[in-house]
């Protein structure tokens, strides 16, 4: 066997164990969902009411933020699960078996994609209840879901390398929540980046998380007739997003195999 | 089996390992003794793999661990202290998932994992999740899962420590079923009396240093062997005491005077101690405590280094064992 076939093999055994533990610990997967729906609905009804935005509907506008936002933080999933993981020995079980040394991350950022696809489901249904439709057909609809589940993806790597980097899985839950916070609100997520201050909006136009909202947004036909800022990154999204999944795949996957292999168990 | 020359492992000004030389034939269990913070976890931890020495040789089944490492982990299967096993599964998923791991293929996984809960007596409990086993049980199960793939060299990094004594012993006779099979084995412990029970040969280990060798009875022998300790009531019956011992004693009889207590070794183990409890009470010898004692770890220590395994040097023995004791706590709170 090669030794990609092999690491996906062996990954997807350590996939199957992620999935058992959801059907042991259902409690896990009722809260992770409960959280896009409480965004939803408070998005929807507490700004719903007050952001006007210049030629869209604000409830349509945002639920392309929205789903960027819950997808990234769902990620943190994978750093808590290897966290979790670590601290109770069973990284080092994993490591004294002649498993592929991406195994073990790849059946953890695997898994996570179906926690993911449960969370953007619920949060749809949701969404609809609300008020928000898709505007356009139905492959491109299909297309924005993909690329929400291909940047998670993306992002579980970067969430694996903290993961087995920090102590512990409440290290790894505040810590991420420090970056990801920023990220998700200087984006046009929730706010058109137009109105933002002179550097901050600069960050938001390249920011990644608002060329995946803007993708989205357009894929879900949700832009109204409301222009995306003038810069590359906005007016081609849906490449800008495929190009910053490559780049952190590039950067993270070799990363975080690398600090699997020091990593010793605490 | 397993040969290591020179291993030296430091972290940051801790030497954790300082020189260790090991040799474990096939089919003998040898046994590491050593206190925390010895290093024999640093030890097993670098054998499989899981830990890069500094500097040294170390070989397992015929191959260089530090070269070939994935290999080494197709021959071998590790138990390690705090029980390794996925607690969402059940007995059945973990040993299966271990099966699939070790490339046994699904249908050989699953008939394997069936095979070795009934070998460990975890048929019944093996479709519950281990969350609910026992601390034995759990045990059981994490060594069931470094049999899987029928390992040619097994290590075992304490195997009974923080069990209560009865599975302690359950675990021990376990432990003996496997090695009267002919199993190579490296078993690491801080109990001189699981070592006797379990190994052919013992290496004492302090400071990640080689400090002795030998078979249970050579380093029993060594130690001093039984004594047998007499706390008096009153210090005038000394010289009395004292000729009771003298009469059975195998060395010097030791004498402490602030605390009224003297030892002495013996060779004939209960006897002896009804020989003297009726030699004190002919003599009329009002004691506060009489006692057989086997040598425990410390006395090996006390007699091999002249230190008591507590009163290391604290940067020693806390930078490395310190973490890994705090570890462990929280391992239990976990468990709990």
């Amino acid at each position: 066997m090669s030794s990609l076939a092999l690491a996906l093999a062996d990954g997807a055994v350590v996939a199957k164990r992620n999935l058992i533990k959801i059907t042991r610990v259902p409690e896990v997967l009722i809260w992770t969902t409960m959280s896009p729906i409480m965004f939803v609905l408070l998005f929807a009804y507490v700004f719903g009411g007050s952001i006007e935005i210049a030629g869209a509907d604000y409830k349509e506008y945002l639920m392309a933020g929205i789903f960027a936002q819950t997808v990234i933080f769902g990620s943190t999933f994978t750093g808590a699960g290897l966290a979790e993981d670590m601290t109770k020995g069973i990284i080092d079980r994993f490591r004294s078996l002649p498993i592929s040394k991406a195994a073990v991350l790849i059946g953890r950022t695997g898994s996570d994609i179906f926690y993911n696809a449960i969370s953007i489901a619920v949060m749809s249904l949701t969404g609809l209840a609300v008020g928000w439709r898709i505007r356009t057909s139905l492959a491109e609809a299909i297309a924005g879901l993909l690329l929400l589940l291909l940047f998670s993806y993306a992002v579980s790597w970067i969430m694996a390398y903290v993961g087995l980097k920090v102590s512990s899985v409440e290290v790894v839950n505040n810590a991420s929540f420090m970056f990801i916070m920023p990220l998700v609100f200087i984006a046009n997520t929730f706010v058109p980046s137009d109105n933002l201050p002179g550097p901050l909006r600069t960050f938001a136009e390249w920011n990644p998380i608002s060329a995946l909202a803007q993708a989205v947004r357009e894929l879900f036909g949700n832009t109204g007739s409301n222009p995306p800022a003038d810069v590359w990154s906005l007016q081609n999204p849906v490449l800008y997003t495929l190009i910053s999944v490559a780049a952190i795949l590039a950067v993270f996957v070799p990363l975080s195999i690398r600090q699997y292999g020091k990593a010793a168990a605490r | 089996m397993i040969r290591t020359s020179g291993l030296v492992k430091r972290y940051g000004d801790v030497v954790a390992l300082d020189g260790l030389d090991l040799l474990v034939p096939q089919g003998e269990v040898l046994g590491l003794l050593g206190p925390n913070g010895a290093g024999k976890t640093t030890a097993v931890r670098i054998l499989t793999t899981l830990l890069e020495a500094d500097s040294g040789e170390a070989e397992v089944a015929g191959l260089n661990v530090q070269t070939q490492p994935e290999k080494v982990k197709e021959r071998i299967g590790l138990s390690g202290q705090n029980a390794a096993i996925d607690e969402h599964l059940t007995g059945f998923e973990n040993l299966d998932m271990v099966g699939r791991m070790y490339h046994l293929g699904r249908r050989r996984s699953r008939e394997r994992a069936r095979e070795l809960l009934e070998r460990f007596s975890l048929t019944d409990a093996g479709d519950r999740p281990a969350k609910t086993y026992s601390g034995g049980m759990r045990r059981r199960l994490d060594l069931a899962a470094a049999l899987v793939a029928e390992p040619q060299v097994l290590f075992l990094d304490e195997p009974t420590t923080g069990l209560d004594p009865r599975s302690r012993s359950q675990m021990w006779e376990t432990i003996q079923d496997l090695v009267r099979g002919g199993s190579t084995v490296l078993l690491t412990t801080q109990y001189m009396e699981e070592a006797d029970q379990l190994c052919d040969d013992i290496v004492v280990i302090d400071k990640g240093r080689k400090i002795a060798e030998g078979t249970a009875d050579q380093l029993k022998k060594q130690v001093g062997g039984e004594r047998i300790e007499v706390v008096l009531v009153d210090l005038a019956d000394l010289p009395a005491a004292g000729a009771v011992l003298r009469s059975l004693a195998v060395d010097e009889v030791q004498i402490d005077e602030p605390s009224r207590r003297l030892t002495a070794g013996v060779s004939g183990g209960v006897d002896d101690l009804r020989l003297v409890l009726q030699g004190l009470s002919e003599a009329g010898v009002a004691v506060v405590d009489v006692g057989l004692r086997r040598p425990t770890l410390d006395d090996v220590f006390l007699s091999l280094t002249g230190h008591h395994t507590e009163e290391e040097e604290p940067a020693a023995g806390d930078a490395k064992p310190g973490k890994g004791a705090k570890v462990k706590d929280t391992k239990k709170e976990a468990v709990r």
